[in-house]
């Protein structure tokens, strides 16, 4: 029997951003991407131990594991403490698409009084306090690629992209960060 | 001193303040805040640049941004040097080095002026008609020698080493413009809580009131009181005032693009600065208040140096401080010139005449002239200058005809009226609305969310622009859900109102066909050059503006559109209005490119997706590809070796032990339900009810029109959840493909489709001894033949981590592909070399895997098919199912002509020398005899040299190829002509023993 | 650059997030692999493409992802309404062509009426 692989993070190592608007990898999370139906929801919440959001553009969050709706029947869910959420859903018992999507996704922290602006500098979504408030959370683009920004906290954004753009999101973020905080 | 002609007590910039600049190699003081522009006109220097096409001596006709002469080359050092500066809009710092352009040896001396001699051979339509013949003559000769004889300026050959920035930003109203008008709308919107953006493209607002001193609002001087309602409107949370910054575009659904210049008037910008930032601003709502541009006069020579827009004198002399003559004239058709005349006399210069081409004008200001004991010459005209780099008289004659007597003069300040900007009204798709009473153009019919207030919109007088601004401002903010504030009240009051007004040629500028009264400076087109397209045939407008390219150049035209209209109107002796005018498009002034590309350069130009193994394989020597925006490993050379070499070398070794390939960037996607099978059937050709659990098939993939769309090894891993592989380049197409179909023709399918591609590092590894190789370090997984056949998956572990192992192959060997979550596929990789290696094993890259497939006839979608080729063409009937009733593309295949006989399919070719390889891409003939043009039956879409067949291999789409079997064809190049044989495209183990190991 | 209201997002976003589908009502005939050359070809290559009025397909791709229908005026790029995929074709008053009015607002409907609407 072999030994246990080591991880590799895609943005080990890097870090970025200003000082009113930093820029981090976020540790390894464990994710799911679910689809189900309305009727499902209430059985797969109780699994998930939070209720899965039903609004646009917002998100459900307890004790480090968050529900983001993506789409009428989507939600990324993310947890921070690496629980095995692809078990917490298949004893759900009810009609639903749990696909783990831990390794696909990397995120990226952007923090500070500037985070906004440095988002701003390749997403066009309105970053507003009034339209984009604390826990609103929304797939979009940022430059050239396609992103989930998520904000949990006033002053804090999670950016979540494709592992093979991260680099690049990364790279734009650190620039935007820049000139945000000048 | 900062130039002799800086007036004391005029001006507003701070005398102690200086700033050094070079112009042509001289060195000149300028003050802070200071244009090129003002700095050089303090300095006595009026000749500034030579003209496009007849290399006129030119000089500063304006002081904004529909400067047409005063082009520059402005620069930092030798790769921050930008062409094409408009000098009255360049702020000066100190150590700038400014040249002048399209000249030769120099600006006072130039050749090129041979041209203006010439001239009568350059006529509008000039170059249409006279370089027609011979035709290869225009590339080698006449355009080179024309761009170099009618240049702008010239750009950097080194790299920009600035950055730029860009910024998405959203607001309730943004305000373009902040001049009276703007300012009282933004201060309205801003009261009411509304969220502002207000933009002017000045270092500081103001607008107008730079240069009228007129001016008091709230019983303040009016500059002072733009200064203090920006400062109100800065320290508002709700409101961003960018100053610098241009409105260049309005496109659709109220979205502005801005470019603010952050750092071209530093003379030491903090490097960590953006020289320009790009802002893609949607609003809710916008407010157009971008004022209005003075029109200079048509008359013969109006282009000497020293004749300039009398706003333009005014600016000078109000903001900069500087007197652009000691004894100037005016000449004018409005009264806005007459107040340019007054401040100059009353800060001491002389003011030889005022010529009014009208009878009668405006009362006030004939009083305050008479008061101030200047010669108005009213119902006169300039009719010609004299000077030879700058103006020294002009002629002036009583309309209707008479002697014309010569007055000298250092300085000519002319105004025709003033023209309204409604450009980016117009690019909002706005249609204008030509006003007959004061012969102007103005916003007709909105199609936008947007208003126009003050003289862009023909609103006259101060407190009438005030209150138009005020209700605006009020108007929008309520629109967008905003009910606080109260009323906001300003009261403005200045000296005259302004009359009067003319567009087109006046008495001076001639009928003749020599006179040049210019109409477009920029591009040098001259009032008879517009009745010269008339006679030639030009009715509309947009004729006339391309064949005598009025209003063509950078300046779009700000200045010569209503004047080049009022000609043709005259001439055709139709009305304006139905003659029409020319569209305006963005950018509204020049744009760097520099501010669009933005963030978009180096590392951020294109996102370049990398494999997690990549750190790996850059170590280990690979060369990489471009597949997409992935960097894929091409082939791995050893030292000493050609790209030949390695891949002979990659491919003998995988038939003959085993190799391992990075397969990560195949797309991926989970399609997980109970209908999943069902959805598979829609989708695919082949049927999928019959596929176990633990096993895999081939599937293909059309669209409706029959056509192969993408192809792919898809996993049965449960009853309800399918692991589907794309081609690297189809996954996102493919998804798409999918969930159009899912959603919005099969919606009743308890299905869903989630892309995996980058969840899984994929790590293929083929050969005799792929067994051998990751036996020890799978957990779970039985991989004996019988347990773990050819085209099976299982789930496992693998190095301890969760895996999806396949058995599968792609090189005809038998094969193994381990996907393993992303984060590890380094360290599975690293294991799986360690075992690979020493059992003789090499890692391969993607041009040996093309060969490898290729000698077993494997096709790639996008290479060997093109959009036209169905299944059968490509020998893939096994995989259509004959059962099913319904698949996308089931109708397309029986379409006639994807059924008639002698369609191409694919086939082998054999070089009769089997050491040629064919050239992909190379047609196919039967006859090479045949005289051109010969009938093609096809092409190579497939060509290598294969190791392991000691021969060149080719595949190739042939006109009723499956029965040509054995036939000779041949492959026509440039050198000789190639035969083949038409093979079946399996080159090496034709009965597929190899595959079970 | 438009803006363009999600029906599902219930708001407007960037056009950068969306994705152009072609024409919407279009529906791809249940029994298919039967159809005639001439019903294959006005389901599979032939569209209007009109000045001005057209109802159209948008995926909100970097969005929500769903798929949705929309009126939009070719000339103006001004969208009427959009709506979610499945729904009927809208009535777009004082554009659509009455013909396509719904029964609904055609009962009782005048010469009057129409002539009326007309100015």
């Amino acid at each position: 029997m072999a030994d246990h692989a080591l991880r590799k993070a895609p943005l080990a190592g890097r870090h970025g951003g200003s000082a009113g608007a930093r820029v981090t990898p976020a540790a390894p999370a464990t994710r799911l991407s679910l689809r189900a139906g309305a009727d499902a929801l209430g059985a797969l919440s109780a699994a998930f131990g939070l209720t899965l959001p039903t609004r646009p553009k917002t998100s459900a969050s307890a004790g480090g594991r968050h529900a983001l709706w993506l789409g009428p029947d989507e939600w990324l869910l993310i947890d921070e403490n690496e629980a095995d959420l692809m078990a917490l859903a298949a004893g759900a018992g009810v009609l639903h698409s749990a696909v783990d999507v831990s390794h696909r996704n990397t995120a990226i922290l952007v923090s500070g009084p500037h985070a906004a602006g440095a988002i701003a500098s390749g997403c066009p979504l309105d970053l507003g306090n009034a339209i984009f408030p604390v826990g609103a959370a929304a797939r979009t683009v940022l430059g050239k690629i396609e992103v989930v920004a998520f904000r949990p906290g006033e002053e804090d954004y999670r950016v979540e992209c494709w592992r093979s753009f991260s680099p690049y999101a990364f790279g734009l973020l650190s620039e935007g960060a820049e000139d945000a905080g000048l | 001193m900062s130039g002799a002609n800086r007036i004391a007590g005029q001006g507003r910039l701070t005398p102690a303040r200086t700033a050094r600049f070079t112009f042509d190699g001289k060195t000149f003081d300028a003050l802070e805040g200071d244009t090129v522009a003002s700095a050089l006109l303090a300095n006595g220097v009026h000749l500034v640049g030579r003209s496009f096409k007849y290399h006129r001596p030119r000089g500063i006709l304006s002081a904004g941004p529909e400067e047409p002469n005063a082009l520059v080359d402005v620069s930092r050092d030798a790769a921050r040097r930008q062409p094409n500066v408009r000098a009255p809009v360049q702020e000066v710092f100190d150590g700038m080095k400014v040249e002048s352009q399209n000249r030769f040896p120099s600006l006072a001396f130039d050749i090129g002026g041979i041209n203006n001699l010439m001239s009568p051979f350059f006529a509008a339509g000039f170059y249409y008609k006279t370089f027609m013949w011979p035709k290869a003559a225009w590339e080698k000769l006449y355009e080179p020698f024309i761009r170099k004889a009618a240049g702008l300026g010239v750009a950097p050959t080194e790299e920009d080493p600035d950055h730029y920035a860009s910024r998405y930003a959203y607001c309730d109203v943004l305000v373009a413009g902040a001049g009276v008008a703007g300012l009282s709308a933004a201060l309205a919107a801003a009261e009411a809580g509304a969220r502002v953006i207000l933009v002017d493209e000045q270092p500081e607002v103001g607008g107008a009131l730079h240069y009228d001193l007129s001016v008091k609002i709230d019983g303040q001087n009016g500059y002072d009181w733009a200064q203090a309602t920006a400062a109100k409107l800065k320290a508002m949370e709700n409101v961003t005032v960018l100053t610098r910054t241009t409105a260049f575009g309005y496109y659709n659904h109220n979205f502005v693009g801005l470019v603010e210049r952050v750092t071209d008037h530093l003379a030491r910008p903090d490097r960590k600065l953006p020289r320009e930032r790009l802002w893609q601003v949607r609003a809710k709502r916008v407010i157009l208040a971008t004022g209005s541009i003075e029109r200079h006069m048509v008359f013969a020579n109006n282009d000497r140096p020293g004749i300039m827009l009398a706003s333009a004198a005014r600016t000078y002399l109000n903001h900069f401080g500087v007197a652009v003559g000691r004894k100037v004239g005016v000449y004018t058709a409005n009264d806005s010139a007459y107040e340019a005349a007054f401040d100059l006399k009353r800060a001491g210069v002389t003011v030889a005449a005022i010529v009014d081409n009208r009878e009668k004008p405006g009362e006030g200001v004939l009083a305050e002239a008479r008061k101030l004991g200047i010669e108005v010459l009213a119902g006169h005209s300039v009719v010609d200058t004299k000077g030879k780099l700058r103006v020294s008289s002009m002629s002036v004659a009583r309309n209707g005809g008479g002697s014309a007597r010569s007055i000298p003069i250092d300085a000519l300040l002319m105004s025709a009226g003033w023209t309204p900007s409604v450009h980016l009204f117009s690019q909002s798709r706005g249609k204008v609305a030509y006003d007959a009473a004061t012969g102007r153009f103005l916003p007709g019919t909105y199609a936008q969310d947007c208003l126009s207030v003050g003289s862009c919109n023909g609103t006259d007088g101060l407190q009438a622009t005030i209150e138009e601004g005020l209700a605006a401002g009020e108007l929008m903010a309520r629109a967008t859900g905003h009910e606080g504030g109260g009323k906001v009240e300003l009261s403005g009051e200045n000296a005259f109102e302004w009359t009067g007004g003319m567009a087109g040629s006046g008495e001076g500028a001639g009928v003749d066909t020599t006179v040049k009264a210019f109409v477009d400076f920029q591009n040098d087109v001259c009032a008879k050059d517009i009745r010269l397209a008339v006679r030639e045939g030009m009715h509309s407008i947009e004729h006339i503006k391309r064949f005598t390219t009025n209003g063509m150049a950078t300046d779009q035209g700000k200045l010569s559109n209503i004047h080049g209209l009022a000609i043709a109107s005259e001439v055709l002796n139709r009305e304006i209005p139905k003659i029409g005018l020319t569209t305006f498009r963005a950018p509204y002034t020049p744009v760097t490119f520099g501010a669009l590309i933005s963030h978009s350069r180096g590392d951020l130009f294109d996102p370049a997706r990398k494999t997690p193994m990549h750190a790996w394989e850059e170590a280990h020597g690979a060369v990489f590809e471009d597949v997409g925006n992935w960097k894929r490993a091409w082939y791995y050379p050893r030292s000493g070796e050609t790209m030949h070499d390695a891949v002979n070398r990659e491919c003998r070794t995988v038939r003959s032990a085993a190799g391992v390939f990075d397969a990560s960037t195949l797309g991926k996607i989970e399609v997980v339900g109970p209908d999943a099978a069902e959805f598979m059937n829609l989708m695919y050709t082949n049927g999928w009810d019959t596929l176990k659990p633990g096993r895999c098939r081939y599937g293909i993939m059309l669209r409706e029109d029959g056509f192969i769309y993408d192809d792919g090894v898809v996993g049965r891993l449960s009853e309800d959840r399918f692991h589907v592989t794309t081609t690297t380049g189809g996954a996102p197409r493919v998804m798409h493909h999918m969930e159009d179909y899912l959603q919005t023709e099969f919606p009743h399918l308890k299905v869903w489709l989630t892309s995996t591609t980058e969840q899984w590092a994929v790590i293929a590894v083929q050969g005799p001894k792929a067994r051998e190789i990751l036996e020890p370090l799978v957990e779970g997984i039985d991989m004996s033949n019988e347990a773990f056949p050819h085209m099976s998956v299982r789930e496992g572990k693998f190095c301890g981590v969760p895996t999806r192992l396949f058995r599968m192959s792609f090189t005809g060997e038998a094969g193994y592909e381990v996907n393993v979550p992303a984060d590890y596929g380094e360290a599975v990789w690293e294991a799986i070399w360690a075992r690979a290696e020493p059992l003789g094993a090499c890692a391969y890259g993607t041009e040996t895997m093309h060969v490898l497939r290729a000698e077993k006839g494997y096709i790639i979608v996008g290479q060997d098919t093109d959009g036209t080729v169905t299944p059968y063409d490509a020998s893939l009937a096994w995989a259509v199912s004959k059962k099913k009733t319904d698949f996308v593309g089931i109708r397309g295949l029986k379409r006639p002509d994807l059924v008639k006989e002698g369609r191409k399919q694919l086939v082998g070719l054999l070089t009769k020398d089997p050491k040629v390889v064919l050239e992909e891409g190379a047609q196919i003939v039967a006859d090479p005899n045949e005289p051109k043009p010969m009938t093609m039956l096809g092409h190579v879409t497939s060509s290598y040299w294969s190791e392991n067949c000691g021969r060149s291999i080719a595949m190739a789409l042939v006109a009723g190829g499956q029965a040509r079997m054995g036939q000779t064809l041949y492959v026509p190049m440039p050198d000789r002509t190639i035969a083949v044989e038409v093979s079946d495209m399996v080159f090496v183990d034709k009965e597929g023993g190899r595959l079970n190991g | 650059m438009l803006l363009i209201y999600c029906p599902y997002c219930e708001e407007e976003r960037s056009e950068l997030e969306f994705r152009h589908g072609g024409d919407a009502h279009i529906a791809r005939p249940t029994n298919i692999a039967d159809i005639s050359d001439a019903e294959f070809e006005d389901y599979f290559f032939l569209r209007d493409n009109p000045k001005g009025l057209i109802f159209e397909r948008w995926r909100h791709i970097h969005g929500c992802g769903r798929f949705f229908n929309a009126a939009r005026d070719t000339v103006s790029d001004k969208f009427y309404m959009s709506y979610k995929a499945g729904e009927p074709k809208p009535y777009i008053p004082g554009v659509s062509p009455a013909s396509e009015k719904p029964l609904s607002e055609n009962v009782g409907e005048t010469y009057e009426a129409t002539e009326g609407t007309a100015k």
